[in-house]
């Protein structure tokens, strides 16, 4: 029978060319948006989790209340014991010490007086010690668009958007003017190694990469650190792994009431991220909902355009003794064959697309010149396992149900009047 | 109605009075405040959230456009200097063997961690200059009688737009200083004490700085000797001696 109906699918363009091309569409859109949302909400959350949050961060409790104010004189004194002691009692992380800071940064003229200056947003990371992961991590390698990394104390990265506006060049000095942690005033000579640009408008207007050493002298915070990153060796970002981490580390700590003792917060607890994962988590549910029902009303209406174009042959299959049963099954069938048909077309093409937007992206650069939000600008879709089927089940299923509801109407044939309405 | 016009010319005539009275106080305090030149030590600690640290310096200023200071303790701050010249500052330190200019709203941030800004550190201009003033009324404070006046700014480039000042009436002295934003948000908080007759003038040797949006129990400010009136040479006001 199957085959039967085929025939007859493809034979009968004005039976099957609509609802395939609108199933088609509906699936395509779909795979591309997954895509996009995928692409956009996964590249900034990863974006965030390198730069600024990692999987769980662990504090001061003073500093956790201002975190995003980089509040440097409330950061975590002996650091370096305390990240000792996590990668002994948490192996499954991967433990950083970053400080995050505010400042100046002033170039000089000849006379050694200031030829320019801006402000920056700072992060100091483990650049040298064998063996730190920081660098695949900012991915600096991919990022350098002139000089090099830093190879030695006293160098630095700049932005290269902030390198170009105060027409500075690798092997330029540069004065850090900033606050210690005691709050007294901050100086330190650098030189730039290199510039870098890592596609993202809040942090390429204005920053500086250095060694946490470096920065640790310049701003009197020897042994000490702003923030502990932890990053789960997996790479991803795990809600109840990091959950049951972060109750077992505070509860250590539960007893003690000095304000500076260590807290950890996961990655969902700062800045936005939970509205970010859980729409990213709900995204497919979402999308499926509002394909169904917006697919299965126009497919209703095109079944129902259909069943009237339709009406007479089935007026003549009844006459000639065939069950409603079965010629409302037929409709099912034909239904799952167009669908099947019209879902693969739309996969291929939605996949299509966002594979060519996930190697080429779109530069959103120009509307993202005064956002706030850490997040790539250019915006790249990026396909997953779920891209395969997430448009392709509620492609065939909408089509089903709109043959579904659309045949009802079989069954309110009355049998009886059936040559007075065919006339014959 | 004759009567009510009468109380009303009273009322408007004592008013004037009072503005008139405002303001003679405002150019006694500038008179005690504001000297032609002077040579200043002081001791500055810093009451922060976690720790309080002093540090001391020795300042030469003349008039209001030219000051410079020298940071003479603790040792990580020693060497570093300040020059003010008509409304620019430079900072050199001696880590870095430099001169950084801080302009626009660097001028805002705290100098030292403390609870002053560099724009507070660099306004040196009389009252009398910048506000225009009235008296709410007599009040007590600290066992001293005080006029709280209320100073409006009468220019745009002012750091606060309004405060509440109480001056001592027998010395003329601020006691007590609230410096507000236009929107009427408290900013800064000073009390004065420890006032002294030096040299003919009635000063103020401890002053309290409290930055109201910031953490911490304020800034004190100790004046451990000055000198009005004293020949300071010019080379002091220049860049090159930055780096002496």
């Amino acid at each position: 029978m199957i085959k039967f109906l085929l025939k007859g699918i493809l034979n009968d363009k004005s039976r099957s060319l609509l609802p395939i091309i609108v199933v088609g569409l509906g699936v395509a859109l779909t795979v591309l948006l997954h895509g996009w949302i995928t692409g956009a909400l996964g590249d900034s959350i990863e974006m965030n989790a390198d730069f600024n949050s990692g999987h769980v961060k662990v504090m001061s409790r003073a500093y956790a209340k201002d975190y995003e104010q980089m509040p440097n004189d409330l950061a975590l004194l002996e650091a370096d014991p305390l990240v000792k002691k996590m990668k002994n009692d948490y192996p499954d992380l991967d433990w950083v010490r970053r400080i995050r800071f505010g400042g100046l940064i002033d170039f000089p003229d000849e006379k050694g007086e200031t030829r320019a200056q801006g402000p920056v947003v700072g992060w100091a990371i483990d650049l040298f010690t064998p063996g730190s992961t920081e660098i695949q991590r900012f991915k600096l390698q991919g990022a350098i668009l002139s000089g090099k990394l830093p190879s030695k104390p006293g160098e630095a990265l700049i932005t290269n958007d902030f390198a170009t506006k105060f027409k500075v060049k690798p092997g330029d000095a540069f004065t850090l003017f900033g606050n210690t942690m005691d709050g007294g005033m901050a100086f330190r000579n650098f030189t730039v190694a290199g510039t870098v640009r890592f596609g993202s408008s809040v942090v390429d207007r204005g920053a500086v990469i250095a060694d946490i050493t470096d920065v640790r002298k310049a701003l009197g915070m020897e042994d000490a650190a702003g923030e502990i990153l932890g990053y789960f060796n997996t790479g991803v970002y795990d809600d109840k792994k990091a959950t049951t981490l972060m109750n077992d580390f505070n509860q250590k700590y539960k007893a003690e009431k000095d304000e500076y003792a260590p807290k950890m917060i996961r990655l969902r607890d700062q800045g936005g991220m939970a509205e970010y994962l859980d729409i990213a988590n709900a995204m497919g549910a979402i999308m499926v909902f509002i394909f169904v029902m917006a697919m299965s009303i126009v497919l209703w209406n095109a079944g129902l355009l259909g069943g009237l174009r339709r009406y007479n042959e089935f007026g003549v299959r009844l006459a000639l003794g065939e069950e409603k049963r079965h010629i409302y099954s037929t409709l099912l069938y034909e239904g799952l064959l167009i669908g099947i048909i019209g879902s693969v077309v739309g996969t291929a093409v939605g996949l299509s697309v966002s594979y060519y937007v996930q190697v080429v992206g779109l530069d959103l650069g120009d509307m993202m010149q005064r956002s706030t939000l850490m997040m790539p600008t250019v915006v790249r879709t990026r396909i997953t396992p779920t891209a395969l089927y997430i448009g392709f089940i509620p492609g065939v299923f909408s089509m089903v149900l709109g043959n579904a509801l659309a045949g009802i109407a079989i069954y309110k044939r009355n049998t009886a009047q059936l040559f007075k309405e065919l006339e014959v | 109605m004759k009567r009510h016009s009468l109380i009303i010319i009273a009322f408007l005539l004592s008013t004037q009075g009072f503005s008139q009275d405002a303001k003679t106080i405002l150019d006694k305090v500038d008179r005690n405040m504001s000297s032609k030149n002077r040579i200043l030590e002081s001791s500055m600690t810093i009451h922060g959230k976690r720790r309080s640290r002093t540090l001391t310096s020795k300042t030469w200023s003349e008039g209001t456009e030219k000051s410079f200071s020298e940071y003479l303790s603790p040792a990580a701050d020693k060497g570093t200097k300040m020059l003010k010249l008509e409304g620019q500052l430079w900072i050199y330190s001696t880590s870095t063997d430099r001169i950084i200019q801080i302009s626009g709203h660097l001028l805002r941030q705290s100098v030292m961690g403390s609870d002053l800004s560099y724009e507070d550190m660099m306004e040196d201009r009389k009252l009398s200059e910048l506000y225009n003033a009235s008296i709410i009324r007599e009040e007590k404070l600290n066992d001293r009688n005080t006029f709280l006046m209320q100073l409006k700014a009468k220019v745009d480039n002012v750091a606060y737009y309004s405060q509440k000042i109480w001056i001592d009436t027998e010395r003329f002295i601020p006691l007590k200083q609230e410096m507000y934003a236009k929107s009427g948000q408290l900013l800064k908080r000073t009390e004065l004490s420890d006032v002294k007759q030096i040299q003919g003038r009635w000063f103020p040797t401890t002053i309290i700085y409290k930055d109201m949006l910031k953490q911490g129990n304020g800034t004190e400010f100790k004046v451990t000797s000055i000198l009005f009136d004293q020949k300071i040479p010019g080379y002091i006001f220049s860049k090159a001696a930055l780096k002496q």
